[in-house]
């Protein structure tokens, strides 16, 4: 064994110089990827295949807005329904009473674990099934009602840690002023409860708003299509994928705007909390 | 001599035989009996885990009791068919960790129980909100958040809140226990105010000088009985058992060492 105690250690490069150099790296990396791609990609080829711009002209002009709004329609329903839904589910999950307990349970695991495309087929021949049912406003009702159903069972479980997360002095300081226990839910825990889970909540109307897509497989009329079947009926007809790249886009105009004001929002209510 | 229960007297505004708590196989507290007269300030000493909080919440029955009856203004609060809630209306809470509600404002705070529980128009619950946040120097700030606001700030909003409920007596559990030290005065003012102005008191505590300057009784509690009772001059002045002693001697010389090791 040598004794290296003594030794003086090699001169190394300094951390700080050592970090400066991975950074370039990193760079230079980034740098050479552009290059490559610009080099090996053929533009004009990939414009024809994703964006061909009469193709464009002709997913606007043919009835885009109509579709665009109608997804809004479904996803702006169907959260309200859901939140409704969600707000019952969790409140019976925490229940004093068991079977009510057990009833969300069980709705909760089933949506949850079914994919959302099974429940809205089954959805499509509850007429045929229940002879008789109507939902009002069709097709609007039985879109909101099948996609409610389904995502009530996702927002009731994050509604539930919500309250939970409120503290328990919260619902004590109520009541000692002598509010019933509902009116403390009401007018103390729950307007708590959803300003915690304003973000899950985002994240779940941006879910729906990309799950509207699947409301297809409810037979819909042509004026009843949402935007991904429009896209693919034209994309169809045409041999082109460009109208459902459009769609696409389509989706990016209400999430994006969605996730900003959320964060315009939360931003205000943060001296609140 | 066989005592009434409840006495029946109007000055009797708390009454509490024989309370039994116990949270799973854990008996808090063990048989309390006491009575809080009108306009009386009672402070509850004891080391911690004495049970003096836990009595504190059953008696607006934030706690439900186990065994043994409390009456408030002559009403029976541990009674099944009770209306507990306007029971509680009379009787304002204050709480260690101020549990302001946080989404509204320090004046919301004010007017929420008067608007929502007794149905009082808002003008008039905003006129007398004011009044009390006035009272506890905090009127400017009526439109402030919690969040905005000291610890010391947020607990005098409490008091307030409590107050605004046009209350007959408040209950303290540890009030200036979350504060940072120098923000305890300006609380303990506005406590020592409301005492002066014959507000029904009942005062878990640890700050000795308060209850020995405010009180009219202290309470010492330990291992969930009342240990020692009596004037504040007799109870933290001369203590009369060995246990109320030595929690003082703890309390009041945190440094001191005591020479017996049992």
């Amino acid at each position: 064994m040598t004794t290296t105690q003594a030794a003086v250690p090699r001169k190394k490069l300094s951390p700080r110089k050592r970090a400066q150099r991975v950074r370039w790296a990193q760079y230079a990396v980034l740098v050479a990827l552009l290059v490559g791609a610009v080099l090996t990609i053929d533009g004009a080829q990939v414009q024809r295949v994703f964006f061909r711009l009469d193709l464009v002209q002709i997913t606007l002009t043919s009835g885009l807005p109509r579709a665009f709004l109608n997804t809004i329609i479904y996803t702006a329903g169907a959260f309200v329904f859901g939140l409704a839904l969600g707000t019952v589910l969790a409140l019976m999950r925490l229940s004093q009473v068991a079977p009510y307990r057990w009833l969300a349970s069980i709705y909760i695991e089933f949506f949850r674990g079914v994919p959302a495309l099974i429940v809205l087929l089954a959805f499509g021949l509850m007429s045929v099934a229940f002879p008789g049912l109507r939902f009002p406003l069709d097709p609007y009702g039985t879109v909101w009602t099948a996609l409610g159903i389904v995502s009530a069972a996702y927002m009731a479980e994050t509604i539930r840690a919500g309250i939970l997360a409120v503290p328990k002095g919260q619902v004590e300081a109520a009541r000692s002023l002598g509010m019933p226990s509902g009116t403390a839910m009401r007018r103390i825990v729950l307007p708590q409860a959803f300003r915690i889970i304003t973000p899950p909540l985002t994240n779940e109307l941006i879910l729906l708003t990309k799950d509207s897509s699947l409301v297809y497989v409810l037979g819909l009329t042509a004026s009843a299509f949402e935007l991904t079947k429009f896209g693919r009926d034209i994309s169809n007809s045409n041999g082109n994928l460009t109208p459902l790249v459009v769609a696409g886009f389509c989706y990016l105009l209400i999430t994006l705007p969605l996730t900003f004001l959320v964060r315009r929002m939360e931003a205000k209510s943060a001296k609140a909390r | 001599m066989t005592q009434t229960i409840p006495t029946g007297r109007r000055e009797d505004e708390i009454q509490i035989y024989d309370l039994h708590k116990s949270f799973g196989d854990v008996e808090v507290l063990k048989g309390i009996s006491l009575t809080v007269r009108k306009g009386e300030v009672v402070c509850v000493i004891g080391p911690s885990g004495s049970g003096k909080s836990t009595l504190l919440r059953c008696v607006n029955l934030l706690e439900q009791p186990t065994k043994g009856r409390i009456f408030i203004l002559n009403e029976e609060i541990t009674d099944i068919d009770a209306d507990v809630d306007t029971i509680r209306t009379m009787m304002g809470m204050v709480f260690q960790q101020f549990n302001l509600f946080p989404h509204l404002t320090a004046l919301e705070n004010c007017t929420i129980g008067q608007t929502v529980v007794k149905k009082i128009d808002k003008q008039t619950a905003i006129k007398t909100a004011l009044g009390y946040l006035d009272e506890v120097g905090l009127k400017d700030r009526a439109g402030a958040y919690p969040a905005q606001l000291s610890g010391g700030q947020q607990q005098r909003v409490a008091i307030a809140r409590s107050l605004s409920m046009d209350v007959e007596m408040v209950l303290f559990d540890e009030p200036t226990s979350a504060l940072d030290p120098e923000l305890v005065g300006d609380v303990l003012a506005v406590m020592r105010r409301l005492a002066a102005s014959g507000m029904t008191m009942m005062v878990v505590t640890h700050e000795m000088a308060f209850a020995r300057e405010v009180a009219d009784r202290v309470i010492f509690m330990d291992g969930g009985i009342v240990v020692e009772e009596g004037h504040p001059d007799q109870v933290i002045g001369n203590p009369q058992n060995p246990r109320t002693r030595s929690f003082l001697q703890r309390v009041l010389d945190p440094t001191h060492v005591p020479d017996d090791r049992g």
